[in-house]
Parts: structure tokens; sequence; C-alpha cells
């Protein structure tokens, strides 16, 4: 068992800047992930939204961000969380594959994953054609035409990154216009090796026995059923919390996202969340960053507050 | 460390007992997620499973020959068979899990 002033669940952008928040607080930190720190910027090739860097590839600005937590005097621990209890003292235990942590507070960043389309063929074919993560896949699928399911930034920024490694993309989008940012809609309308299939819903991954050949579409419009012929199919159709975990402590919404006030801080004095576990709008690195910094901030105050109480019993 | 191996000794370096190999690359997020827990997985596994690893950019052919288009993948053999593929991250306990079915 070890003890902290504050755990720090993922090392994302959010969990890092909560991290460097406490730490230069003089507070004793672990910022804990189950793999490496960067959290979702280590799928993303570019990032042209952050500010102070025209142009950065993702898992370089999670360096960055890192080296600055190590400065600051951060434990970085590796474990994945199972469960997080609060005792009658109003501790926080936090339980992992291996060791079990305990602090005054606790910042949950422990971000999202992939939806899944949810559709046949989606699991049998799954590592022989579909994917969810161009950047670490897209080299296999060199001088052969994929299909990129979704319109949201992820979508059209990995479809751009796979126009650049693959013959031709095809994105299909269910509605008549895309969600992503208006430059990066610009810069797909304007590159000749992608198309767009509006209106349109995959309901079937097709294939044979070793790889994915096509996908069976439905046209929401029209409302006819067709076949088109892809070699592989990348799913960006949103997100879901990483937050099951967390169930004991009914802190989240229906769908599972973290409902915070706007200091981050959950029903459970001491637990805040932060950037994309959390119930919000827009779901960014630099929104990630802003809530870090304020649950760093407001950590160090409840830790000084519980500091004075226990001052003041004695 | 987890030996890295090559098209030239994959086959040698799997062909007895029952052994588990991590192919990866660079480039992968998920990949150097999956890094750590197969090091971990191999201090801790000891003799049983013959954990190994595989860059698929400098190594083309043996992952053509098992089809793999994603990585992470993780393969398994026992005495030289392929028993088990594995795509996508996986957990230090969810591999415990799989390789306990070969080992017992």
């Amino acid at each position: 068992m070890r003890k902290y002033d504050v755990v720090v669940i993922g090392a994302g952008p959010g969990g890092m800047t909560a991290a460097l928040y406490a730490a230069r607080a003089n507070l004793n930190v672990a910022m804990l992930d189950r793999g490496i720190y960067g959290g979702q910027m280590n799928n993303t090739d570019d990032i042209e939204n952050y500010p102070g860097f025209t142009t950065i590839k993702g898992p370089e600005l999670g360096e960055k961000m890192y080296q600055g937590t190590v400065k600051a005097g951060v434990n970085f621990v590796y474990g994945d969380v199972q469960n997080v209890t609060v005792d009658d003292q109003q501790m926080k235990h936090i339980q992992t594959d291996s060791d079990e942590l305990v602090a005054s507070a606790v910042i949950i960043a422990t971000g999202s994953n992939n939806r899944k389309l949810g559709v046949p063929g989606e699991e049998k074919f799954s590592g022989k054609g579909v994917s969810y993560c161009a950047v670490c896949d897209g080299s296999f699928f060199k001088g052969k035409n994929v299909t990129v399911v979704g319109g949201g930034d992820s979508a059209i920024s990995e479809g751009l990154y796979l126009a650049n490694v693959t013959d031709g993309v095809n994105v299909i989008h269910r509605r008549d216009q895309l969600r992503a940012q208006k430059v990066l809609q610009n810069r797909a309308f304007d590159n000749d090796k992608i198309d767009f299939t509006w209106n349109t819903s995959v309901t079937e991954i097709l294939g044979d026995e070793n790889h994915v050949t096509g996908v069976k579409i439905h046209n929401n419009q029209v409302g006819d059923d067709t076949t088109l012929d892809t070699d592989g199919v990348f799913v960006y159709v949103g997100n879901f919390p990483n937050s099951q975990i967390f169930n004991n402590l009914n802190i989240t919404d229906q769908a599972g996202w973290i409902i915070t006030n706007d200091q981050m801080e959950t029903t459970i004095p001491g637990i805040y969340a932060i950037g994309d576990v959390r119930q919000k709008q827009l779901r960014q690195i630099t929104t990630a960053v802003g809530d870090g910094g304020i649950a760093g901030q407001n950590a160090f105050e409840y830790f000084e507050a519980i500091k004075h109480r226990q001052t003041v019993k004695d | 460390m987890v030996k890295n191996l090559t098209d030239k000794d994959f086959v040698k370096e799997t062909s007895t007992g029952v052994t588990l190999t991590d192919f990866w690359a660079t480039w992968c997020p998920p990949c150097r997620m999956q890094g750590p827990i197969i090091e971990q997985l191999d201090k801790e596994i000891g003799d049983k499973v013959k954990i190994t690893k595989m860059d698929v950019d400098a190594n083309q052919k043996t992952p053509m020959t098992f089809g793999i288009m994603s990585i992470p993948t993780l393969i398994i053999k026992k005495d030289g068979q392929v028993v088990d593929k594995l795509v996508g991250l996986h957990s230090k306990d969810q591999l415990k899990t799989v390789l306990a079915q070969y080992t017992n």
C-alpha cells in the first residue's frame, strides 16, 4: 500500500495537467496509467488546434507534457485500476491489478474509447480488415481501397491520414453533412483520393475466410440496400466513456459519462473528473487541459482543508 | 527483456512448448501500451510460456503468413502449431487466462 496526497487516474492531457498543478502546489502526486502516457493523443497523427504549435504529432505533444510532469515531481505509476472505494475517514483506496494506493483526493481522467458499429461481421473481421486505429493499421492497406465510417473530427482526420497511405478512401456517413471542423472538411473535399457516400449506414461487413471484401449499406433517404467493395473498414462513430470501474461510486449519467460541476467536483468530496470521461459538450485536448488545471488546483484546496480540519480536531 | 524475433528465426524460436509472440510497430500507440504488459508477463510467467515479439516494420513475411492486418496481434503457438490469435490490446490478466488453457 502506497500513500499519496493525490492520485490521478489516467495520463492523457487532462490527467497530466491535473498532476502538474497538484505537484506544483507541493502535493505528493501519483499519476496512474495502464499503458503509456499521452492518452488519445497517441492515436492522433497531426494536431493543429493546440495553441503554441502550428502542427505537432500527437505522441510528441504527449512526450512534452509528460516531461513537464516529471520536472514538477509527479510519480508515474504503472497499473490497471480495478476500483476506487472511500473509507469512513474519507480516504480513497485505489485498487490496481498489482497494488493498492491510498490518497486524500482522486482525479479521474480515464478518457473514452472508440464505439463499435455493432453490425454483423464487425467482430468476425476485427483484425482482418476492420480497424479502429488508422495510425496503427493504415500501412497494411497500401495499394488498397478502404472505407471510413463516421463524419466527426476523428473520421475525417483519420480519413485524410489514410488517403496518404492507401489508394482511395470512401467516407460513409449517415447524414448529409459532416460534423468535423470546417478546416478538416475542406481538406477532405479537396482531396482527390477521398469520396463520400452520404445519408448511408453500414449494416453489415462482408468478407471471405481471411479478410474484408465489402460492406452492405443502407441509404436512409431512398431506403435501398446495396453492397460496396472495400479492403478495409475504419470505424469512427463516436466514443464511450471509460468509467465502468467507477460504477460503485454512482457518479455517472445513464450513458456512463461522469457528472461534475464547473469545479470538476463529482458528488463525492475529494473525487474529481476531467477530460473526455466527463459529461460535457466539447471533447478536445484544450478542454481536457483546462479541466485538469481546475481539478489540480481544487484537489490542493481540498487537501489543505482536510489538513486544517484535522489540526483543529487534534 | 522479451526477445525480438525476425522472419529468419521465428519458426525455430516458436517450435516447441507454449509460445506467445506480440506483433507490434513503433508507430502504433496500443502496441506501446502492450509492450510493458508483455515484459511484466514474461517476468511473472517464468519458463511456462516463451514470450517473444516481432516488429512488423522490419519483418513482413511472418505477419503476412498469419494474415495480420491490425496490431497489436498476439499469436499463441503450442508445439509449433498456432492455437490462438488475439487482436488488440490485452491486459496481463486476460493473457494469463488465455495462456492457462494451453499450459495446463
